[in-house]
């Protein structure tokens, strides 16, 4: 009973077999490898699965895998160009936005799309943005710090 | 020495941490990520009752599950006891004793065939009366969890057999003699490390029979202890365990024991031949992994008309749960603030830790410290308010120095918490709004903290081991036994080699954490990853150095000649300049960004020697033998093991001081709590690291203020009621929408790696009791068990009112 979807991940095209309630975040890691997503809690609580369908931030393990058919799905592998760090990326380095690393594959996908959709947020604009992204050890204060540092490096001509 | 020069590059600065560029590209491996070939996927069939007797288990309907490679119970496998007290089993027999107990697993070639499997198991019990708090437990007459210990032996109550105690002076004189005396009972509840990477392991047997375990640990080497003696328990003595740590999504004291999901990934693995994988879901990680320990205390504290401290008195009592692991002995920590925070000359303390058959707990972060500075920083605020004294300045009046020797035995070699409190108190402008916000009801409280700062001796060693070698291409690899989780270690230990040694940081690559290639460590605890792998690395620098110095002092002219030959082939007027390398002596030598040279040579490129090319012209050697730079140390703090009965004893080679400060607002129509801002001043000896010092901070506070607002694992009957996010309230984003500022205190400890202290918990220590007590500076009501919840503010209000119409 296995549907064929077919869908962009991160550039490339992909068709792959999903069964009917499998999870976006099975296909991802189990099926394509892409093990860079993290599962936290599997309920859609923590964020740290999540991946963007359609420039949406979306968790991962709630997202019926069929419904990916003909989508564009970025996933943190896609971020990185030629062994280069995105500027999210660069900023979460620069700013001490990582510890354990186990949510920082979400939350980068979080401001993704956050920047892509308000390139000069507030910083209650990134808390919004990051309320469904829980972290245990940062405090979120570094986190914040990044995606504001990544607005603002891209608002003086950086690009993301 | 290394160590004590003031110039560094990288200590004190802020070395982007090396895992970073893995972790943020999503190809950091956890265990959740690692597979090996053939492996099969373990899951566990827990108890369905929180203390019954199992008439009968049948297995066969999850034998007969297709993908299905093996059903174990203790029936079938070998008795593997586990814990500290032995008190625990791997596999559970004729009795469960709490809801979590593992009664059987499957192993399959699926995770979700070897979940359905687990569920087919039939398990039929007698139920038994169980106990569940430490009252229930302590009533006469009450069921026993345990009806024996390890060895056999009777056991006529509940209480487990620990005795942590201090008796320091005359307590009933004392509480005559003190004009102010305020007394209360205190709580805190059970909490969930909430590690965002949950639990996991994989193990695997070779064909020699030899054991490696892929394990979510923070002590691999007790832990290839513990799996050795489970081996031996199998019957295969003599085998070898290699125990490799992964990244790991957070650890926060769950990795402090050894849990019974690892050896039943054992048991399965040797049963079936093939690695074995268990793998926690969050719900599973709620429900069957042991959380922090929960605790009451009874608090009673005296000062006199000026407010000097004149006792403190406190007794605790713990849950434990059924089984004793690391959060029985939270008592051993308890001991540090009640005997050291502040000059108290008179301390007692008792502490009561009791088998119940609710789930049993571990440690988490701190320790047993913010159980007890709960109750102690509370107490204090009253003091203040019943002698008439600023809360401030009767903590300042009662505030420890270096050189004290407090009443546990500890050493105060330097102490910051005299600044801490002067900072916090500026940056919270505590003389303009303490006493003040009662009608707007705002408030500012704070409290204060001593933690250990330089190891904590638990065991017979607290020693950590290093191993440095040196490549060919100048890279500097660093094999250390203690463990990332997240909280920066291997930035810290990058900096601290590379200033040691006097390479870029960039040639330092920390090794990942294994048995079989680092030297041992005791464990990443007690704040002392970063204290001990940066004495050990200070001493291993030193040798390299020396060695380094004594090899150069032999071919440095040879090797100089060499390149000023090449050099003047290129171009045949070069001239070097008027210094002679042939008689440099070793003493002479300096290693500095990776490059070698004589401190007496000019500083010209031409007279230093890159270090990789200088360790290939060792090697390579025309005649005689050459040499590899490899230097192991080990490094022992100067410190005690305590006599935890007598609670006496200078556990650690220096303490960290620091106090926090909250401004907070109360909503008095729904009692909520509103953080307006927050100060932590700590005394961290040197900064070692700055984003990753203030990283530890922020989060240890996070925590700290999830602690006090939001968390509580709640039971009914011994079954945790909010196994998962939804209704285990973290701390997001926008609940820490407050400022934080932080106030780094460099007292430059003589015992720390350039003076640094551990910083790793104090964050979460005495953010309760700073926020208790603002609460109490703005709307006059006192919250003494955690969390506090809307509904205790607003019936404290309440209550509050009623006393006042």
């Amino acid at each position: 009973m296995d549907i064929r979807v077919s869908f962009e991940l991160n550039g490339a095209a992909v068709t792959t077999s999903v069964g009917p309630r499998e999870r976006l975040i099975d296909v991802l890691r189990r099926t394509l490898g892409l093990t860079g997503t993290k599962e936290g809690c599997g309920e859609g609580e923590c964020g740290a699965c999540t991946v963007l369908v359609a420039g949406r931030a979306v968790n991962s393990c709630l997202f019926p895998a069929p419904e990916v058919d003909g989508q564009e799905v970025r996933t943190v592998e896609g971020l990185a160009e030629g062994g280069e760090l995105s500027p999210i990326q660069r900023a979460f380095l620069e700013q001490g936005g990582v510890q354990c690393g186990f949510c920082s594959p979400g939350m980068v996908m979080s401001a993704v799309a956050l920047l892509e959709e308000n390139a000069e947020p507030t910083d209650a604009e990134i808390r919004a943005a990051l309320l469904g992204n829980l972290c245990r050890c940062t405090g979120y204060v570094q986190i914040i710090d990044s995606i504001r540092a990544a607005a603002s490096a891209a608002g003086e001509g950086g690009s993301r | 020495m290394s160590s004590s020069r003031d110039e560094t590059r990288y200590v004190g600065h802020a070395v982007k941490r090396p895992d970073s560029p893995d972790k943020l590209t999503g190809k950091a491996l956890y265990i959740h990520d690692i597979e090996r070939p053939g492996m099969l996927h373990g899951a566990i069939r827990h108890s369905d009752h929180a203390h019954a007797r199992i008439k009968r288990i049948d297995t066969s309907r999850a034998e007969a599950l297709p993908g299905v490679a093996a059903v174990i119970t203790a029936y079938d496998t070998p008795e593997l006891r586990i814990g500290f007290l032995r008190d625990n089993f791997a596999l559970k027999r004729d009795r469960v004793r709490q809801y979590r107990d593992e009664v059987a697993a499957v192993a399959a070639t699926e995770p979700e065939i070897a979940r359905e499997a687990a569920s087919l198991i039939e398990v039929e019990y007698d139920f038994l009366p169980a106990v569940f708090s430490p009252e229930e437990a302590l009533a006469e007459g009450a069921p026993l969890v345990h009806e024996q210990d390890a060895r056999g032996k009777p056991v006529t109550s509940n209480l487990l057999p620990l005795t942590f105690s201090h008796h320091t002076g005359h307590l009933e004189a004392a509480v005559v003699a003190s004009t102010h005396v305020d007394e209360g009972e205190y709580s805190v509840p059970l909490i969930q490390q909430s590690c965002l990477g949950t639990a996991g392991c994989i193990a695997e047997l070779d064909a020699r029979g030899d054991l490696t375990v892929i394990a979510k640990t923070q002590i691999p080497f007790l832990a290839q202890r513990d799996f050795t003696r489970a081996l031996e328990a199998m019957g295969l003595p003599g085998r070898r365990v290699r125990v490799i740590v992964p990244a790991l999504g957070g650890a926060f004291g769950t990795g402090l024991d050894t849990h019974a999901y690892e050896y039943i990934s054992i048991l399965l693995a040797w049963r079936t031949g093939r690695p074995v994988k268990i793998l926690f879901d969050r719900e599973q990680e709620f429900a069957n992994l042991s959380p922090r320990q929960s605790a009451t205390t009874l608090i009673r504290q005296g000062c006199d008309a000026e407010g000097r401290l004149t006792f403190r008195e406190l007794e605790v009592i713990q849950d434990n749960g059924a089984y004793a692991s690391w959060g029985a002995t939270f008592p051993s920590v308890m001991l540090l603030p009640v005997t050291s925070l502040y000059r108290v000359p008179v301390v007692h303390f008792d502490a009561k830790i009791v088998y119940t058959n609710n789930t049993y707990c571990q440690a988490m972060r701190g320790y047993g410290n913010p159980e007890v500075t709960w109750p102690i920083e509370s107490s204090i605020d009253r003091l203040a308010e019943m002698a008439g004294i600023d809360a401030l300045e009767l903590r300042r009046i009662n505030c420890n120095q270096p050189g004290e020797v407090t009443p546990m035995g500890l050493k105060v070699t330097t102490c910051g918490l005299p600044e801490c409190l002067e900072e916090t108190g500026e940056k919270l402008a505590w003389s303009e709004k303490r006493g003040q916000g009662r009608r707007s009801a705002r408030g500012v409280g704070l409290a204060s903290l001593v933690h250990v700062g330089g190891g904590g001796k638990i065991y017979r060693s607290d020693g950590s081991g290093i191993f440095i070698k040196l490549d060919d291409y100048s890279t500097v690899n660093v094999s250390y036994g203690g463990v990332e989780m997240g909280q920066g270690l291997h930035t810290a230990l990058t900096s601290m080699v590379a200033d040691a040694l006097g390479v870029k940081a960039e040639s330092v690559v920390i090794n990942q954490t294994d048995t079989a290639t680092c030297p041992w460590d005791v464990g990443t605890h007690a704040s002392r990853g970063a204290f001990m792998a940066g004495n050990a690395a200070v001493l291993a620098c030193e040798g390299l150095r020396a060695k380094l110095f004594e090899w150069a002092e032999r071919i440095y002219a040879e090797e100089i000649e060499r390149s000023l030959r090449k050099a003047r082939k290129k171009s045949p007027e070069f001239e070097p300049g008027d210094f002679d390398p042939s008689s440099v002596k070793r003493d002479d030598f300096e290693l500095r960004d990776g490059s070698l040279f004589p401190r007496t040579a000019p500083d010209e490129k031409w007279w230093k020697i890159e270090l990789g090319r200088f360790l290939r012209g060792v090697h390579f050697r025309d005649e005689g033998a050459g040499t590899v730079f490899a230097q192991d140390a080990f490094y022992e703090p100067p410190t005690d093991l305590p006599d935890w009965s007598k609670g006496q004893g200078n556990m650690s080679a220096n303490y960290t001081y620091g106090t926090q400060g909250v401004e907070v607002e109360v909503d008095r129509d729904t009692g909520e709590v509103k953080i307006l801002k927050l100060v932590f001043a700590l005394d961290v000896g040197r900064a070692l690291s700055l984003d990753t010092l203030k990283g530890q901070l922020y989060g240890g506070i996070a925590q700290g203020i999830g602690y006090s607002l939001y968390e509580e694992v709640k039971s009914a009957q011994g079954r945790i009621l909010n196994p998962g996010f939804r209704d285990y309230k973290l701390p997001t984003a926008g609940e820490l929408d407050f400022p934080i500022e932080l106030a780094i205190v460099e007292t430059h400890d003589p015992s720390g790696p350039f003076g640094a202290k551990g910083v790793g918990e104090p964050g979460l220590v005495p953010t309760a009791p700073a926020i208790a007590n603002a609460i109490h500076d703005a709307v006059g009501v006192r919250i003494r068990h955690l969390p506090i919840t809307p509904e205790k503010v607003l019936a404290a209000l309440k209550a509050k009112a009623e006393r006042e119409r």
